[in-house]
């Protein structure tokens, strides 16, 4: 078998709620290294596609293969287990535990405890307000210290590609200035990134490639300067007449 | 008097506390009322009787042993009778936990018939005195045992990673997911945790009575059901404290007010308790919160 330059390849898939398709059979392909952006506006079945890759559809179609195993039979903790972290719209907080323990959580399939040490530290470099507010409840930060507390816990499990559900939404735009250098920081680790967002002119700064989706379809896919000038992304997503 | 009688709530107290536990964590996971679990206590009185009188084991063993039955048995009633109705809505599967607590007491009676069992063992009948309260060595027993049981639980959840898991999953079960965690798996340790602690407060009140029977589980577990409610239900110190809670009043109103009414009451605060504040006394208000 020929190794894929790919390290993630979505091959039609589809997604449906009952009678209504969420998806309506993308592709989307991801190289190693790559921070690839997906726009578009809500409801347009981009948190589908990103829960499609975690497992947390049971009923799908098409292929989603990560450096070339099929990933669609799996559950959502195997999936975990083969390195791709998901932060969830919403940042999915365990509210009830502690920043520290939601961080250890991150690493929870992790065996090598001093390197875990390690990670924790310089999780704490990264995102330093989360150092203060080790032993914090996580539901009682502010929504920017989730969205670093949820992007640390993610890192902590040394994935090899993360998926980011709208880290910007909500969030003040010097916070959200902080989250995009963060992930910048990761991808330069070699984490290749898939950027669920809302806000386009701040993910097609950060992303080498693009994707805009429309009503569960691809409608354009290009490099993220190329979309930068493209009329239509300007006049619908950057809001430039 | 009132000494004797806080002595004695105490005692069954840490009985209700200890089955209320198992309502709670499940109900913390899964956001259902497993009604099966009053019956998996008496599952567990059973075996305690089986591995005493059949097998002629020490008392130690046969705790073991029938805490590691009801573990198994608890394990394998969530796998078939609600793990395939996890995604419908919530009455359903609390009628399948009806039908499995009529099978666990339908199978009682058909193996060990209907009528009452005493308990074979010499334990638990010396009288210790102090003063006006006398305390039976069951009664000291069922007070530390649950008591290290109940401490040892709280390290587990708190302090272990696996606890920890649990506590995530019990938040969220998406999200724990999300960090590797197979919730599959932690649905089942609450489970066999929940019903090897039943099986522990089945033998220890066989022998504090002096009786096993098949529908033994009926009136404990809706007693346990109502400790886990007021403590806070989802919330493991919420169960222990509305367990030692209920047994005081139930004590208490048994010896001052009127032991036929103790039903009475303990239902009359299920009702209040959900009436004014249904998220119980420990546990937080915005359970739904979206």
């Amino acid at each position: 078998m020929i190794q894929s330059s790919y390290i993630l390849e979505i091959d039609q898939l589809a997604v449906s709620y009952g009678s209504i398709k969420a998806v309506k059979g993308i592709s989307l392909n991801i190289k190693p290294g790559e921070i690839v952006a997906l726009i578009g506006t809500n409801g347009s079945g981009k948190t589908s596609t990103l829960q499609s890759i975690s497992g947390l559809h049971s009923k799908i179609e098409g292929k989603i293969r990560f450096e070339g195993q099929d990933l669609t039979s799996l559950a959502p903790h195997q999936i975990v287990a083969k390195r791709i972290s998901h932060v969830p719209e919403g940042r999915g907080m365990l509210s009830d535990l502690t920043v520290l323990e939601n961080l250890q959580l991150g690493a929870y399939l992790r065996k090598d405890k001093k390197q875990i040490k390690e990670d924790l530290v310089g999780m704490f470099d990264l995102f330093p307000r989360l150092a203060e507010r080790q032993k914090q409840l996580a539901g009682t930060m502010s929504g920017g210290e989730q969205q670093m507390l949820a992007i640390a816990r993610a890192l902590m499990a040394r994935p090899k590609l993360l998926l980011l559900d709208e880290p910007s939404m909500g969030l003040a735009p010097i916070i959200v200035k902080e989250i995009f250098q963060a992930i910048k920081q990761a991808n330069a680790d070699g984490v290749s990134i898939l950027l669920v967002e809302q806000n386009a002119k701040m993910a097609l700064s950060t992303a080498d490639r693009g994707y805009v989706m429309e009503t569960g379809e691809i409608v354009v896919e290009d490099t993220a300067e190329n979309l930068r000038n493209n009329d239509i992304v300007k006049a619908v997503y950057l809001g430039i007449h | 008097m009132l000494l004797q009688q806080i002595t004695n709530g105490l005692t069954i107290g840490m009985i209700y506390a200890l089955i209320a536990l198992g309502y709670t964590m499940v109900y913390g996971i899964l956001k259902i009322v497993n009604f099966a679990h009053g019956d998996i206590y008496m599952i567990g009185s059973f075996m305690g009787l089986f591995f005493l009188k059949e097998m002629q084991f020490p008392l130690y063993a046969a705790f073991i042993f029938s805490a590691i039955v009801t573990a198994i048995l608890g394990i394998m009633i969530e796998r078939f009778a609600y793990r395939p109705l996890r995604n419908v809505d919530r009455i359903v599967p609390l009628i399948s936990a009806l039908g499995v607590s009529t099978l666990l007491i339908s199978v009682a009676q058909l193996i060990w018939g209907s009528s009452m069992h005493p308990f074979p063992t010499t334990f638990g009948s010396k009288v210790y005195s102090a003063g006006d309260v006398t305390i039976s060595e069951i009664q000291i027993l069922i007070l530390i045992l649950s008591c290290v049981l109940m401490i040892a639980l709280q390290l587990f959840v708190k302090k272990t990673k696996i606890g920890t898991a649990m506590r995530a999953t019990s938040m969220n079960l998406t999200n724990a997911a999300l960090l590797g965690i197979n919730t599959n798996r932690m649905i089942s340790l609450a489970f066999a945790i929940g019903s090897a602690l039943a099986a522990v407060a089945g033998i220890m009140v066989g022998i504090y009575y002096n009786a096993v029977y098949p529908t033994m589980g009926y009136m404990a577990g809706i007693n346990a059901f109502t400790a886990a409610v007021l403590g806070g239900i989802g919330h493991i110190p919420g169960a222990m404290l509305g367990g030692v809670l209920l047994g005081l009043v139930e004590a208490l109103s048994g010896a001052y007010i009127s032991s036929q009414y103790k039903s009475v009451i303990s239902f009359a605060i299920l009702i209040i308790m959900l009436l004014i504040r249904p998220s119980g006394l420990l546990g937080k208000k915005d359970i739904n919160k979206v």
